[in-house]
C-alpha cells in the first residue's frame, strides 16, 4: 500500500471572476522512500498541489472533491486538530524563499525548538540537542553558533539549509519541497539538491519536488508527473519521461531548452501560452497549440477539441493523449513496459 | 552534448563589424552602506571618528563589447554583473574607471551630453511584470519615446512606427489601448523589447531578460532576440546566470565573481575547456538532463560579502587550488590558449 | 506571428471602472453605500443652500427676535416654519445649519486642496530626487508638523485682526482658515506621497524612463505621479475631516469664523450658553451634523484605504 494516495483530487477556487478549477481529476501515489517531481509551468497547479497535500488551501480555495490518504487515513476529511498533528510532523514542507520562511526576529534555535515543542513533550535542552543533531547532518559549519544566530546574518544557501533541517527536525515521512532551489544560485542549487538527495536517501525519506527545472527533476527524482493548466498530463519514470517523452507538451518543453538545440540556430518553441485556470479550452487543454491535434487530412481532430483524454499506459508511463492512445491501440508504435535500470 | 558550431556575428550594415563599441576600462564602484553624514560619526577612544562602510560592488573590471557580437556576462548573485549594466547604461555613476562607447567617454556625461546616445544604447530589464508603466496604455507606452526623440514627427509617421515595430515583434496592433497588467510575462517582455527597438538603436544591454519567465515562453523571446539581432544589426551585452542560454545564444562569455572578472573566452572555448577554476565549478554545477545524480565540483565555504572583501584574489577562499600567492596578489587578466583568465594558478602552469 | 489572439474587445475606460474592484466591493458593502448616499446628499444640501433654505439668516430683514428659541418640531410648543427651531436671535435653525456646513465644506475641501498640492509636490521632489532636497524637505515637514495647528491659527488671527481690525478678518476669514489648515497638514500628503515615490523609483518602469532620456521633471509627474494616487486618495478623505474638524474647534473657542458667517462650529459655540437654560437644540442640532458628517467622512475613507489595498489588486 502506498505512503500517500491521491486520486482524483479537485480544487476550485470561488473567485468574483467565476469558479477556477486550479486541479482537475489529479491522481498520484508516492511510496516510502519514493523521490516523485512535479514538473509544469507557472499557472499548472504544481504549488496547488503541493498545497493540497498538507490541506493548507484556504479560502477562496477548497477541496472540490477527490481524496488523500496518508498512511490510509482520510486527509481531506480530518479535523483541524488531528491534521495539526500530521502537519510538521509526518509531513514536512520547505518553501521556496528562505528568506519569507524564517522568521527573521527569533533565532535560529528559537525556531527549532518552538517547532519540536509544537509536537513533542520535551524540554528546550533536548530540543537543542536534537537541533544541532539536524544542523549536522545539513552539514551546517559551526552548528552551535549558529543557533543563536538570526536569519539576517546568514547567507541564501545557509539558510535553505537551515529549512531542510526543521522539516527534517521531527523525521517525517514526506518532505514537499516547493521549488526550493529557484530563489538560489547555481553553485548553492547543486549542493542543496545534492544533500536533499543524500538525506532522503539516508532516511529513507519520501520526496515530492515541486519544479520547473527538468535537469534537477532529472538528477534527483526517480517518478515524475507533468502538470498542464490543472492536470496530470503525462507520469512514468523519470529517465523515461526525459530521454523518451510521449506527450506534446513534455515533448515541446524538452525541446525548447537550450541544451536541446544547436549552438546558434533557432530554439524549437510552443507557439502559443499555457491558458489561464479561468479560460481552460474544452476538450485536451494543450490542443490549441499542439501539431498533432489534426486528422491526417489536415482537418482538426474532434476528440482533441471535445474530449477529455484519459490515461493510456505506453512503455512505463500513462499519458493524456489522444494521439498517443491511437498509437497504443494501433500497436504501430506501443511500448513495452521494460526494466528500468536505477542507478546505484 | 550536440555539436557545438561557432556563432559568426551577422554583418553589419556599416563596415566596422568586429571593431570595439563599447570599451570599459578599471570600472569600480563602492555603495556606501553608512547612511549620511550624521550617522557616520562614532565615538571612539574618546573622539569623534567618522566611519564609513562599502558594498564593494565593482572592483577593476575590464570588458570590450565588439560591434555585432553577443556578450554575455555571467556569475552568481552578488558577482556585480547587473551593476556594470546598469552603469553602462548611464543609470549609475562609475566610482572609478572609464566606459567609453563607439571611442567617446560618456560616463562623466551630464544628461543633457547623454542624450544623443539615448538613441542608440538601449536597455531589457529583467521584471516583466515591473518593467511597464502600470498607468498608461501600451500605445502611450511605444509612442513617449517617439515623440521624445523626433519631435519633428507628425502623428501619423510615429503612429506607423509604432504598428510596424509592434508587428516585429508579434504584437498585435489592437493591444495598443490595453494596460500592462492585462497581459501575461512573456507578453509584456514583447512590448519591453519593442519599446527599445522602437527609437532603432545599435546596441542593447539586456539584464536578465528572460529569467522571470516560463521555460517554454523563454524560448520564445530569446528567439525573438535573436531576429531582432540579425534584423536590425544589434549588438548584445547579455546578463545572465543561465549557463545554457550562454551557450546557445552567445558569441563570447565573460565570468565574473565577486566584482572581478575572472575568465573572458568564446562561447565555445569556455564550454570546452574553461581554465579558471570558479568558472570550472560553475560549468559543473549546471542540472543537465543526462545526469542521474547531482555531480559537481564542490567548493568550500560560502560566497564572501562584498562588503568585506578577500585580499588578493576574490576566489581564493573557495578555490581548491588557491596557493600563498592567491592570498596576497590580485591576479591580472592574462591571455592563455585562447581566452584570458585572471588566475595564478593559470600563469603559473599549475592549472 | 500573433502568439496569442484577445478574442474579448478592447473595453472602454467606463467598462473598466464599471467591471473595477472598486465597485465591486461597493456594491457589496452597505455601509460604503448609505456613508456615501448620505455624504452627497449632505454635500448637495449645503451646495443649494441658497434654494433650499427656508430663508436666508444673514438677512436680518428676515429675522423676527419674537420668534426666538422656538424648540423644534417634534416638541411642544413648536411652530411649522420653523422646522428645526430658532436660535437665540429668532434665525431658522434648518438654514443656519445649511449655510454653515457650507461655510465648513469649503473650508476643509479648500484646505484640503492647499495640502495636497503642497504636500504632494514636496513629496515627489523629496522621494524622487533624494540626498539633500530630501533631507531638507522632511526637516522642513517635521518643523511644520511641531507646531500646533490651533497655536499657529490664534497668533494668525491675533496678529490680522490687530494689524488690519476685526471687519477685514471676517471679510477674508475663509482664506485665512484655509491657508491656515492647508500649510500646517501638507507634510501628512508629503510623507505618504515620499514613501510612494521610493517605492515606485526602484521598479524597472523609471529605469526605462531614464534610459530613454526623459528628463526628471517629466519622469516625476508623468510616470510616477500616477502611480501615487491610491495613497492620495484615501488620506483625502481623512484629511478633508480633520480640516472640518480643525475649523469647528477653532470656530468653537472663537478664533476661527465669526459671527456674521457662521460655520458649524461657531453654531455650536454660539448655542453653547442656551443649554443651561432649555434650549438644548440650539447647540445640539448643529453639533449632531457636524458629527454625522465627520462620520460618513471617516467611515468612506476606512472602506477606501481596504478596497485600495495593494495587495488586493495584483497585476
Amino acid at each position: 500500500m502506498a505512503l500517500l494516495e491521491v486520486s482524483n483530487l479537485d480544487v476550485r477556487f470561488a473567485l468574483r471572476q467565476g469558479e477556477v478549477k486550479a486541479l482537475r481529476d489529479v491522481s498520484f501515489t508516492l511510496d516510502r522512500g519514493e523521490r516523485l517531481g512535479i514538473v509544469g509551468e507557472s499557472g499548472a497547479g504544481k504549488s496547488v498541489a503541493a498545497f493540497t497535500i498538507l490541506n493548507l488551501i484556504a479560502r477562496p480555495g477548497y477541496i472540490a472533491g477527490g481524496s488523500i490518504r496518508f498512511d490510509d487515513r482520510e486527509l481531506t476529511t480530518m479535523k483541524p486538530r488531528q491534521l495539526q498533528q500530521i502537519r510538521g510532523n509526518k509531513i514536512s514542507m520547505i518553501f521556496q524563499d528562505p528568506m519569507m520562511t524564517l522568521n527573521p526576529v527569533l533565532t535560529i534555535g528559537e525556531q527549532m525548538v518552538e517547532c519540536l515543542k509544537a509536537h513533542r513533550r520535551i524540554r528546550t535542552r533536548a530540543a537543542r540537542e536534537i537541533a544541532l543533531n539536524k544542523l549536522r547532518q545539513v552539514h551546517i559549519p559551526s552548528p552551535e553558533k549558529r543557533l543563536d544566530q538570526y536569519p539576517h546574518e546568514l547567507s541564501g544557501g545557509m539558510r535553505q539549509r537551515i529549512i531542510i533541517a526543521i522539516a527534517l527536525l521531527l523525521d517525517p515521512d514526506i518532505i514537499v519541497a516547493d521549488e526550493p532551489t529557484t530563489a538560489l544560485d547555481v553553485t548553492i542549487q547543486a549542493e542543496i539538491m545534492s544533500l536533499l538527495l543524500e538525506l532522503c536517501e539516508k532516511h529513507n525519506v519520501a520526496l515530492v519536488l515541486i519544479t520547473h527545472d527538468l535537469g534537477v527533476v532529472s538528477q534527483v527524482t526517480q517518478r515524475t508527473l507533468v502538470m498542464y493548466a490543472g492536470r496530470v498530463i503525462e507520469q512514468g519514470p523519470t529517465r523515461e519521461i526525459i530521454n523518451d517523452a510521449q506527450h506534446p507538451y513534455t515533448q515541446g518543453l524538452i525541446n525548447a531548452l537550450p541544451q536541446m538545440a544547436t549552438p546558434g540556430s533557432r530554439l524549437n518553441q510552443i507557439p502559443g501560452a499555457m491558458p489561464t485556470l479561468a479560460k481552460i479550452p474544452p476538450g485536451c487543454a494543450f490542443h490549441p497549440r499542439c501539431s498533432f491535434a489534426f486528422n491526417d487530412d489536415g482537418s482538426p481532430r474532434r476528440d482533441c477539441r471535445e474530449v477529455i483524454p484519459g490515461f493510456v499506459r505506453s512503455g512505463n508511463c500513462d499519458v493524456a493523449c489522444h494521439m498517443v492512445r491511437d498509437l497504443v491501440e494501433n500497436d504501430s508504435d506501443a511500448r513495452d513496459p521494460v526494466e528500468i535500470q536505477e542507478a546505484p | 552534448m550536440t555539436q557545438v558550431k561557432a556563432r559568426s556575428a551577422p554583418q553589419a550594415a556599416s563596415a566596422q563589424a568586429g571593431d570595439t563599441l563599447v570599451e570599459i576600462r578599471n570600472l569600480e564602484k563602492h555603495f556606501p552602506l553608512s547612511g549620511d553624514f550624521l550617522e557616520q560619526l562614532r565615538f571612539k577612544g574618546g573622539k569623534l571618528v567618522r566611519r564609513q562602510e562599502f558594498v564593494h560592488a565593482i572592483n577593476g573590471v575590464d570588458i570590450d563589447v565588439r560591434r555585432g557580437e553577443s556578450l554575455c556576462v555571467v556569475g552568481e548573485s552578488g558577482c556585480g554583473k547587473s551593476t556594470v549594466a546598469r552603469m553602462v547604461m548611464g543609470l549609475l555613476r562609475p566610482s572609478g574607471g572609464e566606459i567609453r562607447y563607439d571611442g567617446e567617454r560618456i560616463d562623466h556625461l551630464s544628461p543633457r551630453q547623454l542624450l544623443p546616445y539615448r538613441r542608440r544604447m538601449q536597455m531589457i530589464f529583467q521584471n516583466p511584470y515591473a518593467s511597464l508603466n502600470p498607468r498608461m496604455t501600451i500605445q502611450q507606452t511605444l509612442e513617449e519615446p517617439l515623440r521624445f526623440h523626433h519631435p519633428d514627427w507628425k502623428t501619423p509617421q510615429i503612429r506607423d512606427k509604432v504598428a510596424e515595430v509592434m508587428d516585429s515583434v508579434g504584437i498585435d496592433p489592437e493591444w495598443g489601448r490595453r494596460f500592462g497588467h492585462e497581459f501575461s510575462g512573456g507578453q509584456r517582455q514583447r512590448i519591453a523589447i519593442a519599446r527599445a527597438l522602437a527609437v532603432d538603436p545599435e546596441f542593447i544591454v539586456a539584464d536578465e531578460p528572460i529569467s522571470a519567465l516560463d521555460v517554454s515562453i523563454q524560448a520564445q523571446v530569446l528567439n525573438l532576440l535573436m531576429d531582432a539581432q540579425e534584423t536590425h544589426h544589434l549588438t548584445y551585452l547579455f546578463i545572465t546566470h543561465d549557463l545554457a542560454v550562454v551557450e546557445h545564444f552567445g558569441t563570447r562569455v565573460v565570468v565574473m565573481y565577486l566584482g572581478r572578472v575572472c575568465e573572458v573566452a568564446e562561447t565555445r572555448t569556455l564550454f570546452s575547456t574553461p581554465r579558471h577554476p570558479y568558472t570550472q565549478a560553475l560549468l559543473s554545477a549546471i542540472p543537465r538532463l543526462e545526469d542521474d545524480r547531482p555531480d559537481y565540483i564542490r567548493l568550500s565555504g560560502e560566497v564572501p560579502t562584498p562588503v568585506n572583501l578577500p585580499s588578493g584574489c576574490v576566489f581564493h577562499g573557495r578555490c581548491p587550488h588557491a596557493n600563498e600567492r592567491c592570498r596576497r596578489e590580485v591576479p591580472e587578466l592574462i591571455a592563455a590558449e585562447g581566452t584570458r583568465v585572471a588566475c595564478h594558478g593559470v600563469e603559473e602552469g599549475r592549472l | 506571428m500573433t502568439t496569442t489572439t484577445q478574442a474579448s474587445p478592447v473595453p472602454s475606460r467606463w467598462a473598466r471602472f464599471r467591471d473595477s474592484y472598486l465597485v465591486y466591493s461597493f456594491k457589496r458593502d452597505l455601509v460604503a453605500q448609505v456613508c456615501l448616499a448620505t455624504f452627497v446628499a449632505m454635500v448637495l444640501a449645503a451646495v443649494l443652500a441658497p434654494w433650499l433654505a427656508p430663508m436666508n439668516p444673514y438677512d436680518l430683514a428676515q429675522i423676527d427676535i419674537m420668534a426666538s428659541e422656538l424648540p423644534p418640531f417634534w416638541i411642544d410648543g413648536s411652530d411649522p416654519t420653523y422646522v428645526l427651531g430658532t436660535d437665540a436671535q429668532g434665525r431658522d435653525l434648518l438654514s443656519t445649519i445649511l449655510y454653515g456646513a457650507r461655510v465648513s465644506l469649503i473650508i476643509g475641501f479648500g484646505a484640503v486642496i492647499l495640502q495636497a498640492m503642497l504636500g504632494v509636490t514636496f513629496g515627489l521632489l523629496a522621494g524622487y530626487l533624494g540626498g539633500r532636497v530630501d533631507a531638507f524637505l522632511m526637516r522642513l515637514a517635521d518643523i511644520q508638523l511641531s507646531f500646533s495647528t490651533l497655536m499657529v491659527a490664534i497668533i494668525v488671527g491675533a496678529v490680522i485682526k490687530a494689524s488690519f481690525g476685526g471687519a477685514i478678518y471676517s471679510e477674508y476669514a475663509v482664506i485665512i482658515l484655509v491657508l491656515i489648515i492647508g500649510l500646517a497638514e501638507w507634510p501628512q500628503y508629503a510623507r505618504t506621497v515620499r514613501a510612494s515615490v521610493l517605492a515606485e523609483r526602484s521598479k524597472e518602469y523609471v529605469d526605462a524612463a531614464r534610459v530613454m532620456g526623459f528628463r526628471a521633471k517629466r519622469i516625476m509627474f508623468r510616470h510616477i505621479l500616477p502611480n501615487t494616487l491610491s495613497p492620495i486618495f484615501v488620506i483625502s478623505t481623512v484629511q478633508i475631516a480633520n480640516a472640518i474638524i480643525s475649523e469647528a474647534a477653532l470656530s468653537f473657542l472663537g478664533l476661527g469664523m465669526p459671527e456674521t458667517q457662521p460655520s458649524l462650529g461657531s453654531l455650536i459655540k454660539s448655542g453653547f450658553d442656551y443649554l443651561q437654560s432649555g434650549s438644548w437644540w440650539i447647540t445640539l442640532i448643529p453639533g449632531a451634523v457636524l458629527v454625522v458628517l465627520v462620520l460618513v467622512i471617516n467611515l468612506l475613507g476606512d472602506w477606501l484605504r481596504d478596497v485600495m489595498n495593494p495587495r488586493l489588486y495584483k497585476g
